[in-house]
């Protein structure tokens, strides 16, 4: 866990007094909703549908309990009693009152917790991977550089009105849980020949209208360099960046227009100007923040407890520990990751009561520490293996242990016309009607992993383009329509997937995706085959026979 | 449109100067980076003061070899939302050493104020009054910065570190 100390709750104190001037202002008329628009946005408040919408950060994915019953006090006091964690490892509440907005954020500033650029042209909350600091074979725990990230673009004076918005995404490992191939800059932390850490950089990937997968700038950036390279990065775009059309605005865009070469060069150039100014950092200075992350006093325990050995007969606690529970880094300790997908529920969404009673027993199992990940999903970091029977009846009994961890119901949705100004269609139906088609466990199981996301419109909240299989709604002459790709995916190896043919109605989207499922178990050559490896061996096409021969 | 200067409101020496009006023989001139760098040499030999209004979509650079010549730089905010003219500060600033006066225009609000500073600018054409009167109050607003700018003010990360070192002595 990072602790903020004195100087960072200052911060967060003097900008919640800042947006409650800001908040008098509007209501009494001195702001005018186009002067505010901006200023709400980057304290992470939408005008939506049918309310505000506020969006919470939470860096790179980390809480603390006191935290998350804090998140739970504001959904209790001044929502309807829920949140809704995204794909950005922020939570958005959908009801809230304008005027009560500072005294929420008051409350969330009590504990350390802000909306500080959650939205807007700026650059967003730094994302991570949800397992950081206890995935076995990290390179080292990457929230210490998201977090000097974090503070060095927190209210930045040169980046806070870029062209639009921008993300930055850590990952550690091999295995790339962040995403970081569909953000603005990803960056992948390794070592050199002579054992230095560093960054391996990416740049201009994004969904949206115009998705990009990001391609490499740099190969290797010195630690110490990082926030002069990312400066460069945002000096070039601030400069050169597109403001003349808000589609064309982001990073991804000028990237591919001026194409990597040209765009590396340009930022190069800018990195030898500053590359050895005060924003080079210091040994020290990285010390220190690493001092302030601290981590469990672990146990020294066996590898395979007696309570363990027991539980294993029972075939619901073994369904459920196949695909919640992944290895620790320390023996005898696991990484337990919480569904929040139960079958026909909407992906991602809390009760007050249901974060309370986490945050307990992330106090009694996981050293008070919770994490969020981008699949919707919660995880509990560090729970003794001895504990994943009890803990498992506890989660049970909140509806928080449906067995779905990367099975096909386990899906990524983005709002959509339920609450989401800009919809096209309805979102969280859809994937309420998969989760029922997908509830038999024994189904999922023999389907194996298989990712579905869901987006409401162009903009890809939902991430559909990387979905395995991705579902994105469209209007077409004032009817709801969906659009079908294959073949996605947000990993080290990520791709954006294929339209398999036309649009589908609303009331065939779950049909389509059965046909879909099932023509993958007739084709895969093996049970191991994963969905996505069948698709990268025989493309689209038996799909799309498939799909469309009876349609 | 009130000019705040040195934290305070004062009148403006300087006159906008058209892109196509005869130059006058004398007084305080800003004069558009267009007609500037047509009619350097003229400008310069006046005997009033001079100032260039430089675009936000125009490199900074062509404007240095007068950066010594000229007694201000005005950056322009066409709406508040664009933020380029925060990095073409900086670049003057920290960059190419400008010290005299760089001065905000366009849609200036006091929501910027502090972005401003920070970034370097040390003269605000404010677009509302009250804004402008509340200059002191929200330049004060944050005591503590996360990023080092030219603006010298002391970074959180190297608050820490002092803290920290005045914490060990004697221990
Ligand atoms: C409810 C109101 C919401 C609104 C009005 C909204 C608006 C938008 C817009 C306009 C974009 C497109 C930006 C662009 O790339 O040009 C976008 C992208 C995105 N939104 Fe939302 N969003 C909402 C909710 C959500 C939710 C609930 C999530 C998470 C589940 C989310 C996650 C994302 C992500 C990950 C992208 C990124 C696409 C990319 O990488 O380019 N948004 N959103
Ligand atoms: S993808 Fe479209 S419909 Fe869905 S939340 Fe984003 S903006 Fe709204």
């Amino acid at each position: 866990m990072y602790a903020y100390d004195e100087i960072d709750r200052t911060l967060v104190n003097e900008r919640v007094s800042e947006f409650r001037d800001q908040v008098k202002r509007r209501l009494s008329g001195e702001l005018t909703e186009d002067e505010f628009k901006i200023l709400r946005l980057q304290n992470g408040v939408y005008l939506q549908l049918h309310a505000y919408m506020f969006r919470v950060a939470i860096p790179y994915g980390t809480l603390a309990t006191n935290q998350l019953r804090a998140l739970a006090h504001v959904a209790r006091k001044y929502d309807r009693g829920y949140g809704h964690f995204t794909t950005r490892q922020n939570i958005q509440f959908n009801w809230i009152k304008l005027a009560e907005l500072p005294d929420a954020l008051e409350d969330l500033a009590k504990v350390g917790i802000h909306a500080m650029q959650t939205s807007g042209n700026n650059m967003r909350n730094v994302t991570s991977d949800q397992w950081a600091g206890v995935a076995p074979g990290e390179i080292e725990d990457p929230r210490i550089w998201s977090e000097l990230i974090r503070q060095h673009t927190t209210l930045h004076p040169e980046f806070s009105f870029l062209p639009r918005k921008f993300k930055i995404a850590i990952t550690a490992s091999d295995h790339d849980r962040a995403a970081i191939r569909i953000h603005d800059i990803g960056l992948r932390l390794i070592k050199n020949e002579k054992g230095e850490t560093g960054f391996e950089v990416l740049v201009g990937g994004g969904l949206g209208r115009t998705p990009f997968i990001a391609k490499t700038i740099k190969h290797f950036v010195h630690g110490r360099d990082i926030l002069s390279y990312i400066e460069a990065i945002l000096r070039v775009y601030n400069q050169y960046g597109r403001r003349d059309n808000i589609y064309k605005a982001r990073i991804k865009i000028l990237v591919h227009e001026l194409g990597i070469e040209k765009f590396s060069r340009e930022v190069e150039e800018e990195w030898q100007h500053i590359r050895n100014s005060s924003l080079q950092i210091d040994d020290e200075v990285i010390e220190d923040i690493r001092s302030r992350f601290t981590y469990p006093l672990y146990e020294k325990l066996p590898h395979m407890p007696d309570e363990l050995r027991q539980a294993a007969a029972d075939p619901d606690f073994e369904a459920w520990r196949k695909n919640s529970v992944a290895p620790h880094k320390v023996q005898g300790y696991s990484i337990v990751t919480i569904s929040l997908k139960p079958t026909g529920g909407p992906p991602g969404d809390a009760t007050a009561e249901q974060m309370d009673a986490l945050a307990d027993l992330a106090d009694k199992y996981s050293f008070g520490e919770i994490r969020v990940g981008h699949e919707q999903n919660l995880t509990l970091p560090h729970v003794a293996k001895r504990d994943l029977p009890a803990l498992w009846k506890a989660l049970d009994k909140l509806g928080l242990a449906t067995p779905n961890v990367n099975l096909i119901s386990d899906i990524i949705a983005c709002p959509g016309l339920d609450y989401c100004s800009l919809a096209n269609a309805r979102s969280i139906p859809i994937a309420q009607e998969l989760t029922r088609r997908f509830a038999n466990h024994e189904l999922a199981n023999l389907i194996g992993r298989l990712h579905i996301n869901i987006s409401g419109c162009i903009n890809a909240c939902g991430h559909h383009h990387v979905g395995h299989i991705g579902i994105l709604g469209v209007e077409k002459n004032g009817e709801e329509v969906y659009q079908i790709t294959i073949g996605g995916r947000a990993d080290e190896n990520a791709a954006l997937g294929t339209l398999i043919g036309p649009g589908v109605k609303f009331d065939e989207v779950a049909d389509v995706v059965e046909d879909i499922v099932e023509a993958y178990l007739a084709l895969r050559e093996r049970p191991e085959e994963l969905f996505m490896d069948t698709v990268k061996r025989l493309g689209v096409e038996p799909f799309k026979e498939r799909v469309y021969a009876t349609r | 449109m009130p000019l705040v200067k040195g934290g305070k409101i004062t009148d403006d020496s300087f006159a906008k100067l058209a892109v196509d009006t005869p130059l006058p023989e004398s007084g305080d001139l800003l004069v558009p980076a267009e007609r500037f760098l047509g009619e350097a040499d003229a400008l310069l030999k006046r005997s009033g003061k001079v100032g260039v209004i430089w675009p936000n979509n125009r490199d900074i650079s062509e404007l240095v070899p007068y950066l010594g010549k000229i007694v201000a730089v005005a950056l322009v905010f066409p709406t508040f939302r664009d933020g380029r003219a925060y990095s073409q500060a900086r670049l003057l600033r920290e960059r190419y050493d400008y010290r005299a006066e760089l001065r905000a225009t366009g849609q200036v609000l006091r929501d910027q104020f502090v972005f401003m500073l920070r970034a370097g600018f040390d003269a605000f054409e404010v677009k509302k009054q009250a804004d402008a009167e509340a200059f002191m109050q929200t330049a004060k607003r944050y005591s503590v910065f996360y990023q080092p700018t030219g603006d010298g003010r002391i970074t959180a990360l190297h608050r820490r570190m002092q803290l920290r070192h005045s914490e060990g002595v004697g221990t």
